[in-house]
């Protein structure tokens, strides 16, 4: 029988490297802090005292290197998880991404793997400002040969990272911080999730939302006071944003002829902009409205919370498009926000739940 | 031919290296080996010096300059020669190109021609051999300007750190494309930076073969004794143009005497003059080897001649695994 418990993303990201590790003893953990008090978020907690120095190794500051170091590794038989506490951090390594880790399988003629899995983790709020929160998952996206996951779920994010540290595919693992607070049941031992592209997470026959990440929560919460109102949301988890497998998507959208793609990063050049061409490229005919994305600002994100009250887009924002794809007169969808902060009276941009202090 | 005599087997390998890119210089007018090369000639001694040290085991890795290190280390010629041409009987299916050799089988891991992105991979295949707790040892040849690169100072480190077994091989020919060392470093002396991070060295001259190669055994032997890594320095002059097949001193961007006393030290002839002196070797051995070099380069050339190219339909094979 299957057993399961309710534990946070981080515990069950956690909980997936130790027992992964268990199994496979190439798998070594690598990073900045993985063994330092704080243990990346909690996500390593335990490793070092079980499996020891050598297969957790605390890194010099050196994120270019330690990219190179992990794909020479792969080479010689490891397979290597790799950690930035930071989604940033990764871009000192950008050059052994983009160069070795993506193209080596390609280049040598499919005579070598590179299994290289690079945990990275997005910042937001509590001030972290313009170098320490950013979503640049379309940097990653971008490359042939990578492969780049978003789990927005506990029990997602511990079945996708142990398959990954079972498969061949250099992998970025990207997880939004706040997504590492979120609870659900997670299953002690997995049947091995596929990593095969995005899930229907609800099912609806008014309108598409394909989410990523944490906005997933936000699409899941606007559907939700859409339902109230009798409009009927698909909400869809991308999940793996590369390589790209959008055939669930076009078929909701064949289905709901309408389409909000919501993500975690910029609007511009974004995860929505390339499945909105996507769509228009193959769907044109089906869609009554616009495809219609949402995404941050064009700035950087200001470490104010003041001046960062209205960068993230909310429930609020999905709920105003939902409202115009059904063109809905402006009554009716003031009614709908009003539900809106019923439920979620104290939401903040800048922390991700009432409990939590700071700093991160 | 018997090559048991390490002085021969040397030569012969310096040898055979020096044909098989004159040929290629020889034939690139033809346009057919439509891809930059980088040719090693003149820097022979570096690659087969280090490499007589090293194990069928032991792992190398190279640079867009890396014709010398792959024949030294047993790479398929054909299969360069193939790669070369861009066809499907290339080390990498015509993928890579002149800059991208590898063979796995013959120990030699990979090729990579951004300036010292291949640091970091040598080192991390030695910590994989330590974790493995085997004696294989991992060597990564680069040039002098790989050590302006962060990439080359966080692997040395790293290496020191966790005292992995590691060759680092700093060949330098006192240029990075048409830019002279003095302009971009405060001396000629490289080994400074190995001991920076404590990583024991060694400088030598690297268009002689003897001293390379009992530099490297002094430097494989400390490695194996499992002291960690360590870093050669190894001076030496690239005859021809950076990237093509011709030589390009018309463009004045080396001294005379840097020229002169680059190709009055070419590591091929003071090598077969020293064997002919000793009298190892003479002319109608050298004679024999070139022949016999001169049938085995006809055939690899012909060989890639006559090989198909890669299927336009292989184009999108292993993107991805599976």
């Amino acid at each position: 029988m299957k057993t399961s418990k309710k534990i946070s993303m981080s515990d069950a990201i956690c909980e997936a490297t130790f027992q992964s590790m268990e199994q496979d003893n190439t798998i070594f953990v690598i990073g900045e802090g993985v063994t330092d008090p704080k243990k990346i978020f909690g996500t390593t907690y335990g490793l070092i005292e079980k499996f020891g120095s050598e297969r957790v190794i605390e890194a010099p500051i050196a994120e270019n290197g330690l990219m190179g170091f992990c794909i020479g590794s792969a080479l010689s038989g490891m397979r290597p998880l790799l950690i930035h506490q930071r989604v940033e951090f990764a871009l000192l390594s950008m050059e052994q991404i983009i160069n070795n880790a993506a193209k080596i399988h390609y280049v040598s003629n499919g005579k070598h793997n590179v299994p290289v899995i690079v945990r990275l983790i997005i910042g937001r709020g509590w001030g972290q400002g313009p170098a320490h929160s950013q979503s640049l998952e379309p940097l990653f996206s971008y490359i042939p040969g990578l492969r780049v996951v978003m789990p927005a779920f506990a029990n997602d994010a511990k079945g996708m990272l142990m398959t990954a540290l079972t498969e061949n595919t250099p992998t970025i693992f990207i997880e939004h911080r706040w997504c590492h607070f979120v609870t659900g049941e997670v299953e002690e031992n997995p049947d091995k999730i596929f990593i095969d592209g995005p899930k229907v997470i609800s099912s609806g026959s008014d309108i598409t939302i394909v989410a990523t990440s944490y906005m997933l929560y936000e699409a899941m919460l606007a559907s939700d006071i859409a339902n109230l109102f009798n409009i009927s949301v698909e909400v869809i988890d991308l999940r793996v944003l590369k390589p790209l497998k959008l055939d669930k998507v076009l078929r909701s959208v064949s289905k709901t002829k309408r389409l909000i793609c919501v993500d975690t990063g910029f609007k511009e050049y974004g995860i929505g902009a390339e499945i909105s061409a996507i769509v228009s490229e193959t769907q044109f005919n089906k869609l009554l409205k616009p495809v219609v994305r949402i995404g941050l600002p064009n700035r950087p994100t200001p470490s104010s919370r003041h001046l960062a009250a209205d960068y993230y887009p909310t429930g609020e924002t999905i709920i105003k498009q939902i409202g115009n794809l059904m063109d809905l007169d402006s009554i009716r969808i003031n009614e709908m926000i009003k539900e809106l902060n019923f439920k979620k009276p104290d939401a903040k941009s800048d922390v991700p739940n009432s409990l939590f202090k700071g700093p991160f | 031919m018997d090559l048991s005599n390490d002085l021969i087997h040397d030569y012969y390998q310096m040898n055979r290296i020096r044909c098989v890119e004159e040929t290629i210089a020889i034939k690139y007018s033809e346009q057919e080996m439509r891809c930059p090369v980088h040719l090693s000639i003149g820097q022979e001694a570096t690659a087969v010096g280090v490499i007589s040290n090293l194990t069928e085991d032991d792992k190398i890795y190279s640079t867009h300059r890396c014709h010398a290190h792959y024949l030294a280390k047993g790479g398929d010629l054909n299969a360069m020669i193939s790669e070369i041409h861009g066809k499907a009987g290339g080390c990498c299916g015509g993928r890579g190109g002149s800059m991208h050799l590898f063979d796995e089988k013959a120990g030699i891991i990979a090729s990579l021609p951004i300036v010292a992105s291949v640091i970091p991979l040598a080192v991390g295949s030695a910590l994989s051999f330590k974790l493995k707790k085997n004696k294989k040892i991992a060597v990564v040849f680069f040039g002098d300007g790989a050590v302006e690169e962060g990439v080359f100072h966080e692997s040395a480190n790293f290496a020191k750190v966790h005292n992995l077994p590691v060759l680092f091989v700093c060949e330098n020919n006192h240029y990075s494309v048409y830019t002279e060392l003095n302009q971009r470093q405060p001396n000629d002396d490289l080994t400074r930076l190995a001991k920076a991070y404590n990583i024991q060295s060694i400088r030598c001259n690297g268009n002689d073969i003897a001293k390379v190669k009992s530099a490297g055994k002094k430097a494989t032997q400390y490695i194996r004794a499992q002291q960690g890594p360590f870093f050669m320095q190894l001076d030496t002059f690239r005859q021809r143009e950076h990237c093509g097949p011709n030589i390009d001193d018309e463009l004045g961007y080396r001294t005379e005497d840097l020229i002169n006393s680059g190709f009055l030290n070419d590591p091929v002839i003071l090598e077969k003059n020293k064997l002919i002196k000793k009298g190892i070797l003479d002319d109608k051995l050298v004679q024999k080897i070139n022949k016999e070099i001169k049938i085995e380069i006809e055939k690899a050339f012909e060989l890639a001649k006559n090989d198909s190219f890669p299927s336009l339909i292989s184009a999108d094979h292993y993107i991805y695994e599976n």
